[in-house]
């Protein structure tokens, strides 16, 4: 007799979402853009220390207070442009969803996620982020005495800088406090560029997961991690060999998590969220996290565009973003396992038909309309960063051809597509971090107004740029529905 | 214009026309693509 499977399929519900920014103004000339023209024009280290934004700019800026929740995307339409000019009144380092963190406060969790030695930092400096830190509200004692008496004379990080080609760290500008090093003295894998990377990967990635474990008390009974970032962690034998999941759960006080990490550049994200729905709904896992860091190396990447248009260098911020997972909680939105949407290998590159795969068949499938999704969410690119650059707007492009493929189908008439994508789009707001401006931006928004009764239907879907890493002329795609519990009935 | 017997390098973009879509293109219309390769602006 066979026995009886323990993996019937079961719903997957998506619990809540957090997210992080950490404001580092002072790193963005270390981006991998930034690091070429400056060494190439070296007359341009002023015009970054000239065009920084203060962190109380960093934190009312608009499309900031979207990214943690103080603000819903649709009141971007009604927040005057530039909105860099524009202070949101009564804005807030910390939002429902997640928090704005200081540079100095950054760097000091970035000590924190050190096992290594790496992130050399200053004596008085690290004494007065240690001051700040302790009143942070995720941070512990623990976490604190991993700090104490770290700090080293400046003479020792000069040195580090000029004998062993340490990066040099600033703030306010051009004040010296530390130095990232390098990890072994023949091994490119481990330089300063990249172990930077991963370890801001890393602490903005922890902090995200934080506040995940903070607002939904999941640190015991997550089981599994997957990590969804862009960085590559390894040595010469093993580049982008991982774990960055793990090492992130460690940081979060995970103790029962594994985890793995998924790859699929600006779309991993959406992958991770339908393999952790899997593993749920197979019954391996009971309660997944998908959790990723930003990207160092994306910081100030249009910067060219914004100077010429006499703005703040406005890609200054590291991301980090933590969805929990879960078995169904007759409440939360379910993620719609009959719903996926995939790129195929064989799909071809037309627009028409990548929209075809990820938008209209899902729908067809489940014989929905167009018009039965309440929201699209696409590329949520904040246009303020890419326009300058002369990139488009590319939320905008995603919407009216959204908007295009509905009038087609004949669910719309053609000057209903203005109409159609202001209603089911909105304007982007996430920070040019790659994954992180994948789809999932809008997946706290969407999870609240869902649970409000506000909307019903949302469809994810994303975008990964794999001809990139020059492996393949591919893209990738894959898309999902959250929708509505509806409590068993 | 007339790609009949072109050398034509493609650039595309992935937001909007890649660039396998374009050489596709391109050759339909008696075009040579020689290099082709597809951007991502974000």
């Amino acid at each position: 007799m066979i026995p009886e499977s323990k993996t019937a399929q079961k719903n997957t519900v998506i619990k809540g979402v957090t997210y992080f920014l950490a404001h580092v103004p002072n790193m963005v000339r270390h981006g991998s853009k930034p690091t070429r023209e400056i060494e190439s024009t070296p007359n341009l280290l002023k015009d970054f220390i000239e065009h920084q934004i203060p962190f109380d700019k960093a934190v009312s800026y608009a499309p900031n207070q979207v990214y943690i929740g103080n603000l819903d995307p649709d009141d971007l339409r009604s927040t005057p442009m530039p909105w860099w000019k524009y202070d949101v009144p009564s804005a807030n380092r910390q939002g429902p969803f997640g928090e704005i963190m200081p540079e100095e406060e950054f760097l000091g969790m970035m000590k924190i996620c050190d096992e290594f030695e790496i992130l050399i930092l200053e004596k008085y400096f690290l004494e007065n982020t240690i001051l700040q830190l302790k009143i942070h509200p995720l941070l512990e004692d623990k976490d604190i005495e991993k700090l104490d008496g770290k700090g080293v004379p400046l003479s020792q990080i000069e040195k580090f800088i000029e004998q062993e080609g340490a990066m040099p760290l600033y703030i306010k500008g051009d004040k010296l406090i530390g130095c990232c090093r390098r990890a072994h003295e023949e091994d490119f894998n481990l330089i300063p560029d990249i172990l930077i990377e991963n370890l801001t990967n890393k602490a903005s990635g922890a902090m995200a997961l934080r506040h995940l474990n903070a607002k939904f008390g999941c640190q015991d009974s997550l089981e599994y991690l997957i990590g969804c970032g862009e960085e590559a962690v390894g040595d010469r034998y093993n580049r982008g060999g991982g774990n960055m999941a793990k090492a992130i759960g460690e940081l979060a006080n995970c103790q029962n998590a594994t985890g793995s990490d998924t790859k699929a550049f600006c779309c991993a994200p959406v992958h991770a969220i339908i393999l952790g729905s899997g593993l749920i709904s197979s019954g391996i896992f009971n309660n997944v996290a998908v959790v990723a860091g930003g990207s160092f190396a994306k910081l100030g990447m249009k910067f060219r565009g914004h100077l010429k248009n006499g703005m703040p260098i406005l890609e200054d911020v590291i991301a980090g973003i933590a969805i929990l997972l879960g078995e169904d909680d007759k409440k939360s939105p379910v993620v719609r396992l009959d719903s996926i949407g995939k790129h195929s290998i064989g799909t071809g590159s037309s627009q028409q038909m990548i929209f075809e795969k990820l938008v209209v068949e899902p729908l067809e499938n489940l014989n929905l309309q167009m018009t039965d999704i309440d929201k699209f969410a696409t590329e949520m690119h904040n246009p303020e960063l890419t326009v300058p650059q002369g990139s488009g707007d590319v939320p905008r492009t995603n919407y009216r051809i959204i908007g295009s493929i509905a009038a087609i189908r004949g669910e719309i008439n053609k000057t209903q597509i203005e109409e159609f994508s202001e209603m089911r789009g909105m304007l982007g707001f996430s920070p040019t971090q790659g994954h992180i401006a994948s789809a999932v931006p809008v997946l706290g928004h969407a999870v609240r107004d869902i649970m409000s009764g506000k909307m019903k239907r949302v469809q994810f879907f994303a975008k990964g740029s794999l001809f990139l890493g020059r492996m393949t002329q591919l893209s990738d795609g894959v898309s999902f529905i959250l929708e509505g519990n509806n409590g068993g009935d | 214009m007339e790609l009949k017997g072109k050398k034509i390098i493609i650039v595309g973009e992935r937001d909007g026309v890649q660039g396998p879509a374009i050489e596709a293109c391109v050759k339909s219309a008696g075009g040579e693509p020689v290099l082709v390769q597809t951007q991502c602006f974000v």
